[in-house]
């Protein structure tokens, strides 16, 4: 498989790693089936993402775009947020192997699915 | 430190007396076998004696001997050919194979019956990765023509009752008026256990030599005098009518060097590995939490070590160990084109996250016991990161799952 040295980087030192004690709210995709699974967690101040973690059980490049996508996230409004996209991420990347593009690029969904719980939550 | 090669199963380094013998077939002595000129008679001096090193080997007459391109052809030979002779009165003929051979077996098996020729049976194995025979002798038909099982599983490296199946069919073909033909996949079994076809009860045998340190593009199948093979491939009336095309002698001669050296030093070489092997297992299965050994331990090959651990994806597993300069290989579906997991550690009954958090580490006579003590630190610091970054993950899926917070949404 070739990787760039982007996702070699994120895959080895992956940033926002871990859990959050209290989060606003998480996001868990993926299947044991497929061999990929992540979870997001969010810590929500006004409307900004203040906060957010991850845990990944994966091939390398689902465990390096878990850590993108953390980093295009921290610091953005939740519609900003909401927006970053799997193609997004994967340029971030510096690009991914054709074959990971589906099944290894679950970030922004795991994301999306915070976002909507929060949401869910603070209506 | 080095690149250590722990993936024997996969390919093996050619032997440096079998490069050696192998050279003068290149440009020295580059005639076809099949001319009848001096640069012909060279050529199919060395066959020869080839085929007479695989006789002795086998325990076979040469004749019986059919040099392919490697053990993928001498199997889709075996199950195609046997299928195109077979005659049935009012059936399709039958073959038995079990579930967790290498895919050209059951692929061969699966587009016969898809083509309508033939009707195909695969029998699980057992959880220990071992096929029972009487559950081989029970899907017996009167309309069965072939049954196939492997020698050596290529991904855990438990060791089929090749001898004990033989002898079973032997028995039910006493009253049978068509017989059973048995075929067995030996590419793994080469190195380290008695391919003697009597012993085995075999009609046939496939191998190949890249995996006994021999060259790629090579290999053979045995086909006891009288089996009814049709060949598959239409050209030249090379091996007996059996495979057509013209022979590969440099090949074919470093085949023949490979046996010759296996049946020399394959026991002393088994014991070594062993050992090795051994303390890979044992060392990994105390010193790692949550790692688990895939198949038998005793009905094993001497190389083969496959372990999953637990909330660990072997692709990155398989990264990271690479990055140390170790290469093995895994039963994770992110490092296959096919997006599937193992075959073979479903079959055995591995859950899909096992199976994608396995590492087959097949071991060779060049390894040493610095590498080995260097491998187990690497996949603990590895297995470690791995479990770090995965964290509860799994458990949560499952606890949601539960809930029915999530549902298994995502395929390919």
């Amino acid at each position: 498989m070739q990787y760039s040295k982007k996702l070699i980087d994120h895959f080895t030192n992956p940033r926002n790693q871990g859990r959050l004690d209290k989060p606003s709210a998480t996001g868990i995709v993926g299947n044991p089936v497929c061999g990929d699974l992540m979870k997001i967690y969010l810590d929500v101040k006004d409307g900004v993402i203040n906060d957010i973690k991850f845990e990944t059980l994966g091939c390398a490049s689902a465990i390096a775009t878990s850590s993108m996508v953390t980093e295009l996230a921290k610091g953005k409004t939740l519609t900003e947020a909401e927006r970053i996209t799997r193609n997004d991420v994967a340029n971030a990347l510096e690009g991914l192997p054709p074959i990971k593009m589906h099944c290894s690029n679950l970030a922004a969904d795991a994301l999306k699915k915070a976002i909507t719980e929060y949401k869910g939550k603070n209506k | 430190m080095n690149k250590i090669y722990l993936d024997h199963g996969a390919t093996t380094p050619v032997d440096k007396k079998v490069l050696k013998a192998m050279l003068p077939y290149f440009n020295e002595n580059y005639g076809n076998a099949a001319s009848h000129h001096a640069f012909g008679k060279e050529a199919c001096k060395a066959v020869e004696a080839a085929r007479n090193e695989a006789a002795i080997f086998f325990h076979a007459n040469p004749e019986e001997i059919i040099f392919t391109s490697g053990a993928t052809e001498s199997n889709n030979l075996t199950i195609k050919g046997i299928i195109k002779r077979a005659k049935i009165d009012n059936a399709k003929p039958h073959i038995i194979t079990t579930a967790f051979e290498h895919h050209c077996v059951l692929d061969a098996a699966g587009a016969m019956q898809k083509e309508g020729l033939a009707e195909a049976t695969f029998i699980n194995p057992e959880i220990d990765g071992v096929v029972s025979v009487e559950k081989i002798r029970s899907a017996i038909q009167p309309n069965t023509v072939l049954i196939s099982v492997m020698y050596v599983n290529n991904e855990i490296g438990t060791v089929q009752p090749i001898a004990e199946i033989g002898a079973m069919i032997k028995k039910e073909n006493e009253a049978r008026e068509n017989k059973i033909i048995f075929h067995t996949d030996a590419t793994q079994a080469v190195n380290y256990f008695s391919c003697d076809v009597d012993d085995l009860g075999v009609d046939l045998l496939s191998m190949s030599a890249h995996k006994i340190y021999g060259p790629k593009g090579v290999g053979l199948l045995f086909i006891r005098k009288g089996a009814p093979v049709a060949r598959i491939q239409d050209g030249g009336g090379q091996e007996g009518g059996k495979r057509a095309g013209t022979l590969n002698v440099p090949g074919i001669v470093g085949l023949g060097k490979a046996l010759g050296l296996a049946a020399k030093n394959g026991k002393k070489d088994a014991k070594k590995i062993a050992k090795l092997r051994d303390k890979l297992i044992d060392r990994t299965l105390t010193e790692i939490p949550d790692a688990f050994l895939n198949g038998s331990r005793e009905k094993r090959s001497p190389n083969n070590a496959n372990i999953s651990f637990r909330n660990v994806e072997g692709e990155s597993l398989l990264m990271l160990l690479e990055m140390a300069g170790i290469a093995c290989s895994t039963g994770s579906a992110c490092s296959s084109d096919s997006l599937a997991p193992s075959h073979v550690l479903l079959a055995i009954g591995r859950k899909a996250e096992e199976a994608h958090g396995s590492i087959r580490m097949t071991l060779g006579k060049y390894n040493t016991e610095e590498e080995i003590d260097y491998t187990i630190e690497k996949l603990k610091e590895s297995a470690k990161k791995i479990r770090k970054i995965s964290g509860q993950v799994l458990d949560d899926f499952y606890k949601a799952k539960e809930k029915g917070v999530v549902k298994e949404e995502h395929e390919h």
